[in-house]
């Protein structure tokens, strides 16, 4: 016999489904005006977990509204010491929720619960903590001596860290006083519902926050809105530059998280086992549905043989499967969608001549899969090198010299993320000067932490989220 | 100069080596001829290890959740992977035959136990193991002897060499050698490098030489690799983390490290070198952590007590424990496994 684990799946008794929500504004759950209806499924069996509200432009007014008089009314004024007290009472109940939200999140999503386990879930309760710190200190952020909220800030956050984006985009957006309208995903919506449960155990005041569940109808109604002061999105580069077009003129800010197509750099001096296992969590991390992902690898030529078949090797290692189970580490794709792109933009890979590899592994029948995928050979000019597959598909491409790196690795109309691996100090310096990306990671991928500002250059977005620089995107009279 | 590598390069675990194995095992060691400049050369060209790298794999192995039919299958590899090990000064006759009593059968209500990989006592003691081992019924079961004035390995090379003779002619199987930590962290690497030549010279096929680490003292998980490369390339048939007399000793990150020199001397070589973690090792979950990093880094080929031991003592009574509670589905607690 061999060591083959036995299935370890977490229990889903915790979570408490509704069979069906409604729209979450000024403190209750209420009917939408439509009687339309859209269901969530588990992308991992394909079962519906719940039919959710559809909000048409007049309850996203109403939510606006419910914004605007909390605002006014009473978030603007309370002192900013009972403000982070809220933050922190939020941040204790998904403490003490984690397990609960982790298997919802891996219900709804289909990441590894060891991902919403150890990463997703903590790192929101994390947001909330740092934010909380923050909400009476707000003179010493660095956004000026008379820092001040916009007023009602519109959010629309994806579907791949469904909770943690929310966190980032609602955390910030109360500690400096404004009030929120937050749509999440339509394929994910069942986190940001159980939020609003929280926010209300933790009896924050009515219409401070308000969540309004929809698809790109709805997000746009919001964005439209002649009441919302701000605009905080993180989604596609396309979506984002419709929101541009949209709020310009308006004087509305807007802070814009987009696509990427981090390049992962690796010099021939790399520590190469830890180089392997950040090449593996860069790009198949929440089955590579990060937009910061080390999705371009750029190997120096003279290690790319060994470093290949190492990499093979360890993602030979990968357990593909139920989501559930304890000891998966990639789990279902999002959507019957994201599956369709990831295999369109993938079999280009193949038609324009690069070399696809996968290791045997077995796919579930339901639910929406794809294999751990390399493709080396890639060159800049192919599709997979320039387009975010979003997806587990790394592309393999060689450089020869340090300079001719950096060069490949700007040359993207992206910005977003970068890695270096060298064991030489003064190589990680020079190259993190020259790279043109918002998040440089030396030695390691795909960290996060509340105090570090993200973001990116050129596509990648607007603004910063997390860390001071974040605070200041969130309140007038300041930097920007 | 050392005196070429002699006849131990012909087998290794008692397997012939094929031709292709032969040559490319010969390349590492002509690569490595034991002078200075050939071994740090191969030292050198070692890739370097990232610490919060490895920390961080090593703490995601240790998620892994191992549950029903593979933790039953779990704790009986491991018992079957114990060094059990007495290494006291207040050992006597009567406490090391009391541990071969229990290293033969594990549990005397449950035959299906299996023994446990071997008995690892100091040199004076390895006879009376042997003697007793034998007549009752664990003939199969080897006896370590620690060695090359374990744990400091403070002596000259002839009392070293003494140590090992000693052990050796007491009918000890395996001999646990340490290496000079001090010579290695000062530089001198063709003493650490010849003493375990000479050391599995006196070896040869007469006994499996573990080569002990003590990476506590080394620190460094660069240290780490390149000791373990330099054990490898000087012969020996095992490396060991630790005495267990230095703490900290068998952490996840080293252990992970020196699996990944055994897989990376596999791939060079074609040739399994065994690990051996010892020390801070005391409870199932440990040794479960321990199975898992070997499983997902050298591979499954390693788990076997030829090619991984566990040196502990009191690990293997939690075990026993634990394997009781998947059986009867209740903690019987520890007045219901024998204390040696």
């Amino acid at each position: 016999m061999t060591f083959e684990y036995s299935p370890a799946p977490e229990s889903t008794a915790i979570v408490d489904i509704s069979p069906q929500y409604g729209l979450f504004i000024n403190g209750k759950f209420v009917a939408a005006k439509g009687s339309k209806t859209f269901n969530t499924i588990n992308p991992a069996t394909e079962k519906v977990l719940s039919k959710i509200a559809y909000a048409q432009a007049s309850d996203v007014d109403k939510a606006v509204a419910a914004a605007r008089t909390a605002y006014t009314k009473v978030w603007s004024k309370m002192a900013p010491q009972e403000r982070g007290k809220y933050l922190f009472r939020i941040a204790r109940i998904i403490q003490e929720r984690a397990r609960e939200f982790a298997v919802l999140e891996t219900m709804d999503n289909g990441k590894p619960i060891r991902e919403t386990r150890d990463i997703d879930i903590p790192l929101a309760a994390a947001h909330f903590f740092y934010h909380a710190g923050w909400a009476d200190k707000l003179k010493y952020a660095g956004a000026g001596d008379n820092p001040r909220p916009h007023g009602v800030v519109g959010q629309i956050i994806p579907w791949n860290f469904p909770l943690l984006m929310l966190a980032w985009k609602v955390a910030p957006a109360l500690a400096t006083g404004n009030t929120v309208v937050l749509k999440p995903a339509e394929t994910t919506p069942l986190t940001a519902l159980l939020f609003a449960e929280v926010c209300q155990q933790a009896g924050l005041p009515a219409g401070v926050v308000n969540i309004v569940t929809g698809d790109g109808a709805t997000g746009s109604a919001l964005v439209n809105h002649p009441d919302i002061d701000k605009i905080a999105f993180t989604g596609s580069t396309g979506v984002g530059k419709g929101i541009a077009r949209a709020i310009a003129g308006t004087g509305k800010s807007a802070t814009l998280e987009l696509g990427g197509k981090g390049a992962n750099i690796v010099f021939d001096d790399s520590p190469i086992d830890q180089t392997v296992e950040g090449i593996v969590s860069g790009i198949f991390f929440n089955q590579g549905h990060v937009c910061c992902a080390g999705s371009r690898l750029l190997v120096q030529e003279n290690v790319h043989d060994e470093l290949i078949e190492k990499l093979k090797h360890r993602i030979s290692q990968i357990r593909v499967g139920d989501p559930l189970d304890k000891n998966t580490d990639l789990g279902a794709i999002n959507s019957a969608a994201q599956l369709a792109r990831i295999k369109e933009i993938s079999s280009s890979g193949d038609a324009e001549g690069a070399h696809r590899w996968s290791p045997e592994c077995s796919l579930p029948e339901k639910g929406f899969w794809y294999p751990p995928t390399i493709f080396t050979g890639v060159t800049q000019a192919n599709r997979i090198a320039q387009e975010e597959i979003f997806g587990p598909v790394l592309s393999v491409l060689t450089f020869r010299t340090p300079q001719e790196a950096i060069d490949k690795a700007n040359n993207t109309p992206y910005g977003l993320s970068a890695g270096v691996w060298s064991e030489k100090g003064s190589r990680i310096l020079w190259a993190a000067k020259q790279l043109k990306a918002g998040v440089i990671w030396a030695n390691t991928f795909n960290k996060f932490d509340p105090a570090s500002p993200f973001g990116g250059y050129k596509e990648s977005g607007w603004g910063r989220e997390g860390g001071r620089h974040g605070l200041a995107a969130y309140l007038k009279g300041g930097e920007k | 100069m050392l005196t070429k590598i002699g006849t131990f390069t012909r087998t290794i675990h008692g397997n012939p080596f094929s031709p292709l194995t032969f040559f490319r095992y010969n390349s590492i060691v002509q690569l490595v001829d034991g002078t200075d400049t050939s071994i740090r050369r191969f030292l050198k060209q070692l890739p370097g290890v990232d610490q919060v790298g490895a920390e961080s794999r090593a703490a995601m192995l240790a998620t892994r959740s191992i549950k029903t039919t593979s933790k039953k299958w779990a704790i009986d590899c491991a018992i079957s992977m114990i060094d059990l090990t007495t290494l006291e000064g207040s050992d006597t006759d009567g406490k090391v035959r009391a541990l071969c009593t229990k290293a033969v059968h594990p549990d005397p209500t449950d035959p299906s136990v299996p023994s446990v990989g071997a008995i690892c006592v100091y040199n004076d003691k390895v006879a009376t193991a042997r003697k007793h081992l034998d007549a009752i019924g664990g003939q199969s079961i080897p006896v370590a002897a620690v060695s090359t004035a374990f744990p400091s390995g403070r002596a000259s090379l002839e009392v070293k060499k003494q140590d090992t003779l000693d052990a050796l002619n007491n009918g000890a199987t395996e001999i646990d050698m340490v290496i000079d930590r001090g010579a290695f962290l000062s530089g001198d690497l063709v003493k650490v490098f010849s003493e375990i030549v000479y050391i599995k010279e006196l070896c040869a096929d007469r006994a499996h030489l573990k080569v002990i680490l003590e990476t506590g003292e080394l620190v460094t998980l660069d240290n780490v690799r390149r000791a373990s490369h330099l054990a490898m390339a000087a012969g020996a048939d095992f490396i060991k983390t630790s005495t267990g007399k230095i703490s900290p000793a068998a952490t996840a990150p080293v252990v992970l490290v020196m699996l990944e020199a055994v897989r990376d001397w596999y791939a060079m070589t074609g040739i399994r070198i065994g690990v051996k973690p010892a020390g801070g090792i005391r409870t199932t979950k440990d040794a479960i952590k321990q199975l898992v990093l070997v499983r997902e880094t050298a591979g499954e080929e390693w788990l076997t007590p030829k090619l991984f031991r566990i040196g502990a003592s009191a690990l293997l009574n939690d075990l026993l424990m634990q394997r009781m509670k998947l059986r009867n589905g209740n903690y019987a607690g520890p007045n219901y496994v024998t204390l040696d």
